[in-house]
């Protein structure tokens, strides 16, 4: 039974929903920007972490490393782009 | 007659009306020309539906040459005007359209299709496979990248150019500030090659990690297949960003959006700013290339493996991150504070370092190699003290205090032309040289090839040089005009005078064709150079399959093995190959999008929805589409190496 049972899909399945309740809350709660922004950042973060790990399968091949390395290579660029925005338009700007 | 108002041009001459004149003429020309040679079947069976990653690579050849032309009779045009003060040959609004198409044509529609002419050709060859991954993704490129390029070229006599600049920076290239469609065009149709240009990156990646001969692992690629890669990935993550902009700026310009206004919340730094996150990593898709090449040629003519093949590969992957931290560098004027510009002077700094690796790892190669001075060569050596100077004074822009005294003079504008020439220019004729016989079976007669060299590089220091003089003097680039009082007649007029030398050399590379497709010999077997690398192993002409057999490779010059050490590169028998089917559906589809983009220049919304349903209708077609590709049996194989190998 237990090898057949998919508990990894299910829990991520249920992860992935409380997720996904935890940003709306962000609607239905009165809360500042900063947090309402905060708490959906963390959550868009994980649960696309969550998608592509255990739904997209990832991990699970031989060209692991190919798809992992692509991963993060975009997300230093699009987090360098972002902040580096960031600080010439705004934090940086006199 | 209303309607019809819009498609005039806003700001004719007799130039213009010249030029619409010329067009007409050329296009019937052309069109008599095929039906009287009864060439329409030929034309379409073996060129507008191929999806042979070696037609494609000439035809992003022929399309650059085309553009290059394009794009130096403009320069040709700036030149003159300046030559002499309060000069009246162009008015201001002609020469703001000329300098901002003369530098869209030169690094979208010129340098971009001329690396990618090099990679279609070159890439599957040096790798030993039979095509790239998706061959019809790669006639789409093409294509997209082909009606993009024309979508510009025929602004001009349609309705406009653009005149804001090729960074077309907000708010000038506002509604506001520019009126005419001419930034509509600029925005559609970089947004229609660029598609072209993404779907290519993800297609190189694709066939090079998955497509290389057996026993050529990452570290024993060819350099220029290497460098391929390298530029496929910042290609990958760089052109959304355009995308994205593009989108941005036509949405402000056609719905009154206001992503890039000065008024309700909008930001206008922050095209500028999107501009060059995408605009400082596409330097580097062209240099990359480039490098490439000069390593293949450099290494070939000094008769020696290239030195330093880690380093070489190690600096290419950090060229590759570092070019996403510096684009600030090219708005250190526009307001922030110190802080932030000593970050980017900084990161600036640090990617001459890798640059210096690579430049010392070509001085070692040379070292001690016995080295044949042929037209590839002579283009590679003359690159490296030029580029030396193009790159010397961009690290003296980017010294953030210093820039404010270079920003926006001549003195910028003879900085990145002694880059891009010797860095790109140079490589791309170096390439053309050295591939020609690869690509159309005879070689480029020398002795023309080294006047036109001479010619192009002496001219561009007299063309370019001039203007660092007169950039700290204070002339402002964009000018369309100055008193005699500057005194920066004289430097202009040498500057002129480069340019007409330029012109020659270029003159000289078009005689050297014809003079070569006439009397060159073709009796040049498949190895004209005594090259090392795989993409001269096989016969000449390429058959339509590549190799018989699929190489088996056990070092990085897999080739020279085979000729010096003994390698077998081609153990067992022939099999059936299998190969893709011709489509026309890339050339129909682009052909539609070409018309998408110029009802959305004009704002005309029923050729927008009818050509958006029969762009996904060609998509939908695709997805339904059974198509299996053909077998190429063991016979005809036999036939046709039998052939190759008796001619």
């Amino acid at each position: 039974m237990n090898e057949l049972f998919p508990l990894k899909q299910v829990m991520g399945f249920v992860v992935s929903l409380v997720l996904t309740v935890v940003a709306l809350l962000v609607y239905f709660l009165d809360m500042t920007f900063a947090r309402g922004i905060a708490i959906l950042l963390i959550t868009a973060f994980l649960q696309a972490g969550l998608q592509l790990v255990v739904f997209m399968h990832a991990g699970e091949t031989e060209d692991k490393g190919a798809i992992y390395t692509n991963i993060y290579y975009g997300l230093i660029i699009a987090l360098v782009t972002i902040f580096g925005t960031l600080l010439c338009m705004i934090w940086g700007y006199e | 007659m209303d309607y019809f108002d819009r498609f005039a041009v806003p700001h004719p001459s007799f130039g213009i009306y010249a030029s619409m004149v010329a067009i007409a003429l050329t296009v019937i020309g052309i069109i008599v020309g095929i039906t009287y040679y009864k060439k329409w079947g030929y034309l379409w069976r073996e060129w507008l539906t191929t999806v042979d990653h070696k037609r494609i690579g000439i035809m992003y050849l022929i399309s650059a040459l085309l553009m290059l032309f394009r794009g130096g009779v403009d320069a040709i045009l700036m030149r003159a005007q300046l030559a002499v003060p309060e000069n009246t040959l162009l008015d201001a609004q002609h020469y703001n359209e000329i300098f901002t198409t003369h530098g869209i044509v030169m690094i979208i529609f010129m340098a971009m299709p001329f690396i990618m002419a090099f990679m279609n050709v070159v890439v599957p060859l040096q790798i030993g496979a039979r095509d790239v991954a998706f061959p019809r993704l790669n006639a789409l490129s093409f294509w997209l990248f082909f009606m993009g390029a024309m979508l510009l070229n025929i602004s001009f006599v349609i309705g406009g150019s653009p005149d804001a600049g090729w960074s077309s920076y907000f708010p000038l290239a506002s509604n506001e500030f520019s009126e005419s469609v001419g930034t509509n065009y600029y925005m559609f149709a970089l947004q229609i090659s660029g598609l072209g240009t993404l779907m290519t990156g993800i297609n190189f990646i694709t066939t090079i990690l998955k497509m290389r001969a057996p026993g050529m692992t990452l570290m024993k690629m060819p350099m220029f297949t290497w460098s391929a890669l390298v530029t496929n990935i910042i290609i990958v993550f760089a052109f959304p960003v355009l995308t994205v902009a593009l989108l941005m700026g036509s949405m402000d310009r056609l719905f009154a959006t206001n992503f890039f206004t000065t008024s309700n919340g909008g930001m206008d730094m922050l095209w500028a700013n999107l501009f060059w996150v995408w605009g400082h990593p596409e330097v580097y898709i062209l240099v990359l290339p480039a490098f490439g090449i000069y390593s293949e040629v450099i290494s070939t003519f000094a008769r020696r493996n290239l030195y330093g093949y880690k380093s070489m590969v190690a600096s290419m992957v950090i060229i590759s991150l570092l070019s996403f931290l510096v684009w600030t560098h090219h708005f250190f004027t526009m307001g922030q504070g110190a802080l932030t510009n000593s970050i980017f002077s900084i990161t600036t700094m640090a990617i001459a370092v890798p640059t210096g690796i690579k430049i010392f790892n070509w001085l070692f190669t040379l070292w001690r190699g016995k080295i044949v001075f042929t037209v590839p060569m002579l283009y590679s050596l003359g690159f490296i003290p030029i580029f030396t100077i193009g790159g010397v004074t961009g690290v003296m822009l980017g010294l953030s205090a210093a820039d404010y005294q270079y920003h926006n003079t001549m003195f910028l504008v003879a900085h990145f032309h002694l880059v891009i020439i010797p860095g790109v220019v140079f490589a791309m004729l170096a390439g053309l040289t050295y591939y020609w016989p690869k690509m159309f079976g005879f070689m480029l007669n020398e002795r023309i090839g080294k006047w036109a060299f001479w010619f192009i590089s002496i001219s561009t220091c007299v063309a370019f040089f001039p203007m660092f003089l007169s950039g700290l003097d204070g002339q402002a680039r964009r000018m369309y005009t100055y008193s005699e009082a500057t005194g920066f007649g004289f430097w202009n007029m040498v500057s002129f005078i480069g340019a007409m030398g330029l012109a020659v050399g270029f003159a000289l590379i078009v005689y050297n064709v014809y003079y070569s497709a006439r009397y060159a010999s073709r009796e040049i077997g498949s190895d004209p150079w005594d090259a090392r690398s795989l993409e001269w192993a096989t016969h000449n002409p390429v058959p339509a399959y590549n190799f018989a057999i699929v190489p088996h490779v056990a070092s990085t010059e897999a080739f020279w093995d085979s000729k010096k050490k003994g390698h077998v590169l081609f153990p067992g028998d022939y099999a059936k190959i299998h190969m893709p089917n011709n489509s026309g559906v890339p050339f129909v589809m682009s052909s539609i999008f070409f018309v998408w983009g110029f009802s959305f220049v004009f704002g005309m919304w029923i050729p927008v929805i009818l050509t958006t349903i029969g762009i996904f209708a060609c998509m939908a077609h695709r997805s339904w589409e059974e198509d299996h590709g053909h077998y190429l049996s063991v016979e005809e194989i036999e036939r046709t190496e039998e052939q190759l190998r008796g001619a």
